[in-house]
């Protein structure tokens, strides 16, 4: 059984992002990024897979600018064997991502394909779900259980009423929830070891995709603010308050 | 010109999503059709034939629906897909499923998550957790677009739309649900409740969710939300995530409980009416967002408010 996990160079989740004050993007340069969390446990499903002797070799995918390589080196160091990285310095909207990812399919004939739900810079929230509609493969969404047995897969999806858990069949495509699993942090020696694993490149042009964007950005700007309010001193003064004063009661 | 737009529904009954999706598809200015997807859900199609502004509602009746599976459920939008220039769903978690690989089988770009309608073609979206809003204009020659329920008003009933049967599509049969576990309440949606009150980590266990939360909830007649930190620790089920990656929601009234402000939680609720913000330390970002801020401990503030707030009816 083969895997391959794909995983996003995106702006760290804890870094408070800026609009650029002409209002054509979000600025970027010297920010701290990191692997998108929802493919850190993509990642980490593949990872434990694999210890669990159900899977024998991990394919970690990326797209993205050169720098995209060091996220590819951290799902190495995490325990993916093989990288490769899509090179391209174009902003790649998810379609044009689940292309290029099928092209890596065609190539690579993986039996799974585990990606996150969704990428915290777009917050699209697509690439799996297109994935699995151009290869006409099965879907199994926001995972919290992943239960791969003999060639058959379970997925627990979680959905708007709670859990809802489908058969699909092999190959297929998942994407991770929160729940599915807690990544691990990369140890220093899986670190080093990571550094002598192979990463190979390749480009939209080799795959043969156009990655030109279908939505053109007219703008981009800060939300409007929400202003802090009064504080309180008592339970009796909110009640009032929520009564009288905001009438919501 | 026309748009179809999707029902999330649970083939008795219509999902308020569908009603708040409804409005952001008749901003596109067209004719709009409803296609309701399900197994014996005539009762579904029925309530959409009800809302002002549908002239005609599609029904699909078969098992293959019944769960609104992803697989076949796109292959029956792409089949009829050809008649419209828009297809629009609620990004509730079926809307999110099916909705991008209709996209991809139609090699169109999604709009994910829209907030607004500026033209048929241009739309505004938030990113970043809801810290940057995008305008967007679609070139493809479709649009695909979900809709983020809680920027929109419910449309109002008045109509009665004719309803035709349809499909179903061929099956492609990839996957079949094997289990699910459902929340059994009588509490409001949270998506659609008029008040929630959402508790963080600090509460500690599932049951003083149960012992602090829920006779407030149970006072105010509100839906009840989380923090993620509260989920992952097994105090309150996954759907009650509210946040950027959960539920997005905007009530006339949200109370939160021991929540510190996080980004990712604020996505969820800043654009909720009134925010109440209860919390032991003063600094919390949460106090930030809040109209009403109340410092102090939960475990003696929220006995006290269910308490006030049954002496004030
Ligand atoms: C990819 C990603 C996605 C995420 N998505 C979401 C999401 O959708 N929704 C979400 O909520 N989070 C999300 N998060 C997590 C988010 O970053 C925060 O970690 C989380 O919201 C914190 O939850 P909390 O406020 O309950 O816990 P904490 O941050 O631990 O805050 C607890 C608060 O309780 C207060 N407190 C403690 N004891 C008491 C007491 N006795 N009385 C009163 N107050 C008390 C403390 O002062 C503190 O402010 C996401 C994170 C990532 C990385
Ligand atoms: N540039 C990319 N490189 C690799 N994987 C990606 C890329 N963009 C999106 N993905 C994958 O698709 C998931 C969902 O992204 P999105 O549809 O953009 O929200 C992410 O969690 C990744 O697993």
């Amino acid at each position: 059984m083969k895997l391959l996990v794909c995983v996003k160079r995106v702006v760290d989740f804890n870094v408070k992002i800026r609009v650029k004050p002409d209002g054509s993007s979000v600025e970027l340069s010297n920010v701290k990024m990191s692997m998108n969390p929802f493919d850190e446990i993509a990642v980490e499903e593949a990872v434990r897979l694999k210890e669990q002797g159900k899977a024998s070799e991990i394919v970690a995918v990326s797209i993205g600018p050169q720098q995209a390589g060091e996220t590819l080196r951290t799902a190495l160091a995490m325990g993916a064997d093989r990288g490769i990285l899509v090179k391209t310095d174009a902003v790649v909207e998810p379609l044009a991502v689940a292309k290029l990812l099928k092209g890596m399919v065609e190539q690579e004939k993986p039996d799974l394909v585990i990606l996150g739900k969704q990428a915290i810079d777009d917050d699209s929230n697509q690439t799996g779900q297109m994935l699995a509609g151009l290869l006409g493969w099965p879907q199994g969404t926001f995972a919290s259980r992943v239960n791969l047995n003999e060639g058959a897969l379970e997925v627990t999806r979680e959905v708007d009423g709670g859990l809802q858990t489908v058969g699909l069949r092999l190959p297929a495509i998942v994407t991770t929830d929160l729940r599915l699993n807690e990544p691990r942090y990369a140890s220093l020696p899986n670190i080093m070891k990571a550094k002598k694993k192979p990463l190979d490149e390749t480009s939209p042009e080799a795959l043969g995709v156009d990655v030109s964007p279908r939505l053109k950005v007219l703008k981009t700007a800060e939300p409007g603010g929400r202003k802090a309010g009064v504080k309180v001193a008592s339970v009796a003064e909110l009640v009032s308050k929520l009564k009288t004063e905001a009438g919501v009661l | 010109m026309t748009t179809l737009l999707i029902a999330e529904h649970d083939n008795a009954h219509l999902k308020d999503a569908t009603s708040k999706a409804l409005s952001a598809a008749k901003a596109l200015g067209a004719p709009v059709h409803v296609l309701v997807a399900g197994s014996n859900a005539r009762a579904a199609a029925e309530a959409a034939a009800r809302f002002e502004g549908v002239e005609k509602v599609l029904l699909a009746d078969a098992p293959a629906y019944e769960h609104m599976l992803a697989e076949p459920t796109a292959a029956l939008i792409v089949s009829l897909a050809s008649s419209y220039d828009a297809l629009v769903a609620p990004s509730t978690s079926t809307g999110k499923n099916v909705m991008p690989r209709v996209a991809a089988l139609l090699d169109v770009m999604q709009v994910s998550d829209i907030t607004r309608v500026f033209s048929p073609d241009t739309f505004e979206r938030p990113i970043y957790a809801g810290n940057a809003i995008q305008t967007v204009q679609a070139s493809d020659p479709k649009t695909v677009i979900t809709v983020r329920t809680a920027a929109f008003p419910a449309a109002p009933e008045g109509g009665a739309a004719p309803i035709e049967a349809v499909g179903p599509a061929e099956d492609p049969g990839l996957s079949t649900v094997t289990g699910a576990e459902m929340a059994q309440n009588d509490r409001p949606e949270l998506t659609s409740a008029g008040i929630i009150i959402s508790g963080g980590r600090s509460l500690g266990s599932a049951e003083n969710f149960k012992t602090y939360i829920e006779p407030v909830a149970d006072q105010l007649g509100a839906a009840m939300g989380a923090s993620r930190a509260a989920v992952d620790a097994g105090y309150a089920p996954n759907d009650w995530q509210v946040g950027q990656t959960g539920k997005v929601v905007a009530p006339d009234l949200y109370i939160a409980v021991g929540i510190s402000g996080a980004i990712q939680h604020l996505a969820g609720m800043k654009d909720s009416k009134v925010i109440v913000a209860i919390n032991k330390d003063e600094e919390a970002p949460i106090f930030q967002v809040a109209d009403y801020g109340l410092v102090g401990d939960l475990f003696s503030i929220l006995p006290e408010l269910k308490e006030e707030l049954t002496k004030a009816g």
